[in-house]
């Protein structure tokens, strides 16, 4: 087509414009076009950018918009499209809409921060933003919301805050949403705008108030604490809201809330648990379960709620049997969040879970192994994990498998292998993980090796006979690539030190020995080899002290042969260590050689070097060790040698990975003996490696010794007996010593068969076979036992002296920990200190998600609004649209009223010290913030522990002289109580109440009566714009006959959505004992809904006592709550305010009835007795002198507008009624009629 | 919040790309394969979460997939939004894309990507679920698409004659011979 353009040259390009759209190339033609040239796309692309750069040249912006959607769609594709910013800028600025919407999508999807001309159109979108049009606004404020840059949000906030007045939910839901943009980019908006975001949480429309939720929930999501103040705002509108993607927000935000005051989780657990009872939303059940879980872990130190975990458990059951995947998942993960706290309770889930190991969904099966920890017994851990090991067979891709491997030596050595029984069973696990395909866990399982070999004594000798055949074919194990290997290598380390450490058990000492002498420097890693030339030496001692004994002189000598010439080839090694190590040996056996040749023994000597035995030692022992007086640890404490102390630091990681003890004295041969035996009585602390030639004198020893000694004794975690927790390093810590390591185990290893190694499967053949086995392991197993009894005796007396010692919070760690348990286990090491990390962990998920954008909103710092906002930018705008402008439909309450209340109620309810001294506190702050600090401690504790506050003011039964007056205002206190907590926003409704005495007897209704006694009532609804879904019903009790009455009590049956707001079960107390005239008492009623008529059954129960003695009576009652409950008397309105209103959309739901009547009923009583009974005001009566017809006005608690047209027909009344809620005006209306009616 | 939406089809194609936070154009190529890597490889009848990709990266981000014939609708949520929320949510979208479209099929969504965009623009906006309430969300789609048709007018008519002809799939010289042959000029005219 441009070809066409091409040929036509210049002449044409006037009138071009209108013909060109229809030759450009549409949307649809260009994605056509891409699909016909599937082959040279990017060809076609490029020469389609090419096309649009021509068409963006031009002047119509029909031509321009039709460019700018090709570019939009190219985007999508990858191609960048910034360059043409400004075009989309024009694009956005037509009057059009259509092509308008096409700019704000071009710019939604390609504009950020950095797209300078974004600066240019501040006005263009603040005029969108404000047009009458609501689309034209929708999709600048969602593009906006795309887009939206510092700058922007700046300059525009004032803009959208104004917007949140706007009488289109449309609009207003939308500016409440980019709100949150804004405050991201503009932190500073926050504060003075919160108070009207705050608003929106009762706007009348249920999209705006959703939106608001969202708002406040991921702004609280960030800074949780800053919005603990809104939670009774939150709590009302989660027990009266049936919005379920609101109540899901509101839920989240809880769950948010909660660890920072556990309080709050106590009085959320109730209504959790209803929603969690009655819901059938997943989604809804799920977010509660979750949050219960929050609230059950904020609180799990006090109180008993084994009931809400029962009931989560029971429900997540439910979820994780589910044949939806996504339940199932889910079930799983919520799950795996109450096993941390209450593992027990998931156990009676076990065999869903261990079902879902077996999942096809691989998401699944990673969720259900998060589980496995509170799923092990000892009874079925052989079981789960020979089902774990045929899975990592079977896994496909090394994630899983990884994550298989760990979680099967993670759920092994779980607790200190608590689980374990049968320790040859787990040796034979960890050898059949050596032969898994490209493991990186070769590090971790040599670690459990060792560790268990180390713990468990009576393992040691199938565990070396294992590690020996491992050492002997070394060679089958280093065969293929060095990354193939380097997994197998860390299995050879455990096995080359278990085999050296305990040589006693080894079978064919000189074939081990030979078998390390056999290792290739050049072929094995050299951390590795250091621990063979250790432990050469060790095996090497062990046999040459043997043959000493026997007087073999051949065989030492063949020895000493052996040792003479295999040695040198590790003095060649690359690694430092094993270096030093072999250099070391070799002079000891040189020396030992020539006075062999004199025919003296040395194999005491050398034993020595060896002696002792090793124990586990806590991960962060090291870090306990106190530093005695006046050691300066920085110091030199010869001259500086800097090489040494680069050795030191690795012998030092090395002790760490032998879970050797960390204060081993280097120490001279000579002084060897000496020291030796005391430092064997210190606990058998210490292990002699005496092969360093240090310059250490006996005083260094000395203070050494000291040093140790005053460890053990300082260090609450050593010796704790049996109870210790094992060294469990590189499972949770410091893996940094494997790193090396660890980075070339990436490769697969091939599965290997090692001739005599056991291996899981031959093991466990071999226990099915042998009967005789078990009665030898039930053998070992009571030797075992025995040992452990004496060991416990003999350190009896000092494990006292310490568990007195160490702190309470140590002692409750171990409960959670059942850390107790003694099988098989010889440890002697001290107790993991993971109680100071896990003090920190909780409250901090939050603060890491911290935007510091946020500025922390303190409620006493809210009022100032107005005043921020002229002062910020005085000069960008004019003042006028900067202040944001009131809202339409409520008007601020002053500042100013709220001290007054609070002063009062100081005095009269007798508050605590507590609050007393916060109100000092605050005294500085507004008088705002007072209330709030009040009114969130008593709403918090209204539920739980301070319950009497709220029926003390509430439910208070009246002695008859006092009557009327005081039980309003007690009413009205609690009505106080609460209302401060939110931006007041029905102000002008108080004021009648205030002069209102409103329980004047001719306003009670008969409710029930019988011969004995009558009750009426009078329901009104709670005026707190929180709690609208609240009526406080005052009951009158009056004695009609001449009986005594007693205990006149009150119970209500309590419906799916009206209850009774009480404290406990009990009934209702009406008056202790009815004198002559009457008694009264008020009670609240909940409802979830405000806007539907309803009854509630009840029953008032008494005492008769007359001359034929005491008998119980009681009195039916059906206590009738009309939505005209829910309308505020008084509320007055202008005549065309009444109109404006009526035109409006915001009272768009109409519904009528006509009520017969008496014809010669005036008009004028009717409408009194709407006054007076359905608290509707008359606006405008016509005609004048004997109307026939007349407008009333009311508003709900709820903010809701009400208008009533009643008009006087032939033979009665027609009542037309419109509101902005549909179900609302139909019960007003019928309400109305009834009320009509009885005239 | 949501972090991303994205749909795409069963090779890999994007088809819808929306994204709440800003990343380059490469970025964006990058994570719609890596999505697709992600998600493509996973049964029909396994769960429809995903932890893991760039997206995600270490953050409490996931990925919240539903899988329609040929396109999967991706979502990218952090912790904030519901898991069954937003399956929810992505089953509302589909909803109304197939009321929107009558029957909506990946063919819709190719031609009329930019009628996606308006369409989830009434439900997300600013990585916040807007409006949950399909026919409340369909009415404000209708209404809109009064005005385009409003605004469009007579105009759309030869718009929618030469459309037909481009629609032939005749080759490109062909097209260029029948260009003069343009049955609506006129009322072209009367469109300015």
């Amino acid at each position: 087509m441009l070809s066409f353009f091409r040929f036509e040259g210049m002449a044409l390009r006037k009138v071009r414009s209108n013909i060109d759209r229809i030759f450009d190339k549409s949307l649809t033609d260009l994605i056509r076009g891409i699909r016909n040239n599937k082959d040279n796309e990017s060809r076609y692309i490029a020469q389609c950018m090419e096309e649009i750069k021509q068409e963006l040249r031009q002047d119509s912006i029909y031509v321009k918009a039709n460019a700018i959607e090709k570019l939009a769609y190219l985007q999508m594709l990858g191609y960048d499209i910034s360059w043409a910013s400004f075009n989309v800028i024009e694009v956005m600025a037509s009057t059009k809409y259509t092509e308008k919407r096409i700019g704000y999508l071009a710019a939604a999807q390609s504009f950020h921060d950095e797209t300078d001309v974004l600066m240019l159109t501040t006005n263009l979108i603040r005029k969108d933003v404000n047009s009458a049009n609501m689309y034209e606004s929708g999709i600048a404020l969602g593009g906006l919301s795309c887009f939206v840059t510092p700058d922007l949000a700046r300059d525009l906030a004032a803009d959208i805050v104004n917007l949140l007045a706007c009488s289109r939910p449309y609009t207003r839901k939308r500016a409440v949403l980019l709100l949150y943009k804004v405050f991201l980019k503009y932190p500073d908006a926050l504060r003075p705008t919160f108070p009207r975001l705050k608003e929106k949480l009762e706007d009348p429309d249920p999209g705006v108030q959703s939106s608001a939720v969202n708002v406040i929930c991921e702004l609280a999501r960030k800074n949780p604490k800053n919005y603990l103040t809104l939670a009774p705002v939150f709590f009302k509108l989660m027990t009266t809201s049936s919005n379920n993607w609101m109540l899901i927000k509101i839920i989240k935000l809880f769950g948010a809330l909660v660890p920072l005051e556990p309080r709050l989780g106590k009085k959320l657990l109730e209504p959790l648990t209803n929603l969690i009872n009655s819901t059938s939303a997943m989604s809804l059940l799920y977010e509660c379960i979750n949050t219960v879980i929050a609230v059950l872990i904020s609180i799990s130190a006090g109180g008993d709620h084994t009931a809400s975990i029962q009931l989560c458990v029971q429900k997540l059951g439910v979820l994780i049997e589910d044949s939806d995947q996504n339940l199932k998942y889910l079930g799983l993960l919520a799950m795996g969040k109450i096993l941390k706290t209450h593992p027990k309770a998931v156990q009676a889930h076990k065999d869903i879970v261990l079902r879902c190991l077996d999942d096809k969904d691989e998401s699944i099966r990673l969720r259900s192994l998060d589980l496995l920890y509170g799923m092990v017994s000892k009874k079925n851990i052989v079981e789960i994990v020979k089902k774990l090991m045929e899975h990592v067979e079977a896994a496909e891709g090394s994630h899983y498998r990884d994550e298989l491997l760990s979680r099967i030596i993670g759920i092994c050595s779980w607790s200190n292998y608590q689980y374990i029984t049968n320790f040859e069973w787990y040796i034979s696990v960890l050898v059949e993980l050596t032969k898994v395909e490209g493991t990186e866990h070769g590090a971790k399982i040599a670690e459990q090796i060792q560790d268990v070999t180390v713990r468990v004594e009576s393992i040691r000798h199938f565990s070396v006979s294992q590690m020996a055949l491992l050492v002997e074919n070394a060679h089958v194990l280093l065969a293929g690539s060095a990354q193939q290997r380097s997994n197998m290598c860390e299995v050879l380390l455990a096995a080359a030190w278990i085999c050296g450490e305990y040589s006693q058990h080894v079978r064919n000492q000189q074939n081990v020995l030979e078998s390390m002498l056999k290792a290739k420097p050049s072929v094995m890693p050299g951390h590795i080899l250091s621990v063979y030339v250790q432990n050469i030496g060790k095996l090497y001692c062990s046999l040459m002290s043997q043959a000493e004994e026997e007087d073999d002189w051949d065989q030492i000598d063949s020895l000493d042969n052996l040792m003479l010439s295999k040695l040198p080839q590790f003095e060649l090694s690359e690694h430092l260590e094993a270096q030093e190590r072999a250099c070391n040996l070799m002079t000891i056996i040189r020396i030992i050689e020539q006075r062999h040749q004199e025919k003296e023994k040395m194999g005491a000597e050398l034993q020595k070097l060896y002696d002792g035995e090793l124990n586990p030692v806590a991960t962060k022992a090291q870090r306990k060790v106190p530093v005695p007086d006046g050691l300066d640890l920085d110091a030199w404490i010869g001259e500086e040698w800097v090489s040494e102390s680069e050795e030191a630091e690795e012998e030092s990681d090395l002790e760490e990975m032998f879970g050797a003890p960390m204060a081993r004295p280097k120490m001279e041969i000579g002084d060897v003996e000496d020291d030796m035996e005391e430092a064997v009585e210190d606990q058998k602390k210490g292990k002699k490696k005496g092969k360093k030639a240090g310059e250490m004198s006996k005083e260094e020893m000395e203070k050494r010794r000291r040093q140790r000694e005053q460890e053990i004794e300082n260090n609450p975690y050593y010796v704790k007996g049996s109870a210790t927790a094992p060294k469990r390093p590189t499972r949770f810590g410091n893996p940094i010593e494997r790193t090396e390591a660890a980075e070339k185990e990436k490769e697969i290893q091939s599965p290997l068969e090692i001739p005599g190694v056991v291996g899981l499967h031959r093991y466990m053949e071999q226990q099915d076979s042998t009967l005789s086995w078990k009665k030898a392991k039930e053998d070992s197993d009571t030797t075992n036992k025995k040992k452990k009894k004496t060991l416990k005796k003999e350190k009896g007396g000092k494990k006292k002296k310490r568990r007195t010692t160490s702190t309470s919070s140590e002692e409750e760690d171990r409960v959670v920990h059942k850390v107790n348990r003694n099988d098989g286990e010889m440890p002697e090491g001290a107790k993991s200190t993971d109680d100071e990390d896990e003090k920190n962990i909780p409250t901090d998920e939050f603060r890491a998600l911290d935007m510091d954008l946020d500025a922390p909103l303190r409620p006493d710092e809210v009022v100032k609004a107005p005043q921020a906002y002229t002062r910020t930018y005085p000069s960008q705008q004019k003042p006028g649209p900067l202040v944001p402008r009131p809202p339409t439909t409520f008007e601020p309450r002053p500042v100013v009223e709220a001290p007054k209340p609070v002063k009062e109620k100081k005095k009269k309810a007798g508050k605590t010290g507590v609050a007393k001294l916060k109100k000092k506190k605050s005294l500085p702050e507004s008088s705002a913030s007072k209330s709030n600090l009040f009114n969130m401690d008593d709403w918090l504790e209204g539920n739980g522990t301070a319950a009497p506050e709220a029926p003390k003011s509430t439910l208070a039964v009246e002695k008859p002289a006092k009557k009327t007056k005081k039980s309003t205002r007690k009413v009205r206190e609690a009505y106080e109580e609460t209302s401060g907590v939110c931006t007041p926003s029905i102000p002008h409704q108080r004021s009648p109440i205030d002069t209102e005495t409103p329980t004047t007897s001719s306003e009670f209704t008969r409710l029930a009566a019988n011969k004995t006694l009558s009750v009426d009532f009078v329901a009104r609804p709670n005026q707190d714009p929180l709690d609208h879904g609240r009526v406080t019903v005052t009951l009158k009790v009056q004695k009609l006959g001449d009986a005594k009455i007693q205990k006149v009590e009150l119970s209500m049956v309590d419906t799916l959505n009206a209850k009774v707001v009480k404290d406990s079960d009990e009934a209702i107390l009406l008056a202790e004992e009815l004198d002559a005239t009457s008694s009264e008492a008020s009670f609240d009623v909940q409802v979830t809904t405000t806007n539907v008529s309803r009854m509630m059954r009840g029953t008032v129960t008494y005492f008769l006592v007359d001359d034929e003695g005491t008998r119980d009576d009681k009195l039916d009652i059906r206590l009738p709550l009309p939505s005209v409950v829910f309308v505020i008397p008084n509320s007055s309105i202008r005549k065309d305010d009444w109109s404006a209103l009526l035109a409006s959309d915001e009272v768009d739901f109409v519904a009528s009835q006509s009520v017969k009547t008496s014809p010669d009923l005036k008009l004028r009583t009717v409408l009194s007795q709407i006054s007076k009974k359905g608290h509707f005001s008359v606006v405008e009566e016509t005609p004048k002198e004997a109307p026939k017809a007349a407008s009333l006005f009311g508003r709900t608690v709820g903010g809701q507008p009400i208008c009533l047209l009643v008009k006087k027909t032939a033979d009665g009344l027609q009542i037309d009624g419109k509101a902005g809620d549909e179900t609302l005006i139909q019960s007003i209306i019928q309400d109305v009629s009834e009320i009509c009616a009885r005239v | 919040m949501i972090k991303a939406i994205l749909v795409i089809n069963n090779h890999g194609k994007p088809r819808l790309l929306k994204f709440y936070q800003h990343y380059s154009e490469e970025m964006q190529q990058q994570i719609v394969r890596e999505t697709f890597q992600l998600v493509s490889k996973r049964d029909d009848n396994v769960c429809n979460f995903l932890e893991g990709g760039t997206l995600i990266d270490g953050n409490d981000y996931r990925l919240i997939y539903r899988h329609y014939a040929t396109l999967y609708f991706i979502f990218c949520v952090d912790s904030s939004e519901s898991e069954l929320g937003i399956l929810d949510l992505i089953q509302v979208f589909v909803e109304t894309l197939d009321r929107c479209f009558e029957n909506v099929c990946e063919l819709d969504l190719i031609f009329h990507v930019d009628r996606v965009h308006h369409i989830l623009g009434e439900i997300v906006m600013g990585g916040m679920v807007l409006e949950t309430n399909m026919n409340e969300i369909l009415q404000r789609i209708q209404e809109q698409d009064k005005i385009q048709k409003q605004e469009a007018g007579i105009t759309a008519a030869p718009a929618r004659a030469v459309s037909a002809v481009k629609n032939m799939n005749i080759s490109q010289q062909l097209k260029d011979i029948k260009l003069p042959d343009l049955p609506s000029l006129s009322n072209l005219k009367n469109a300015f």
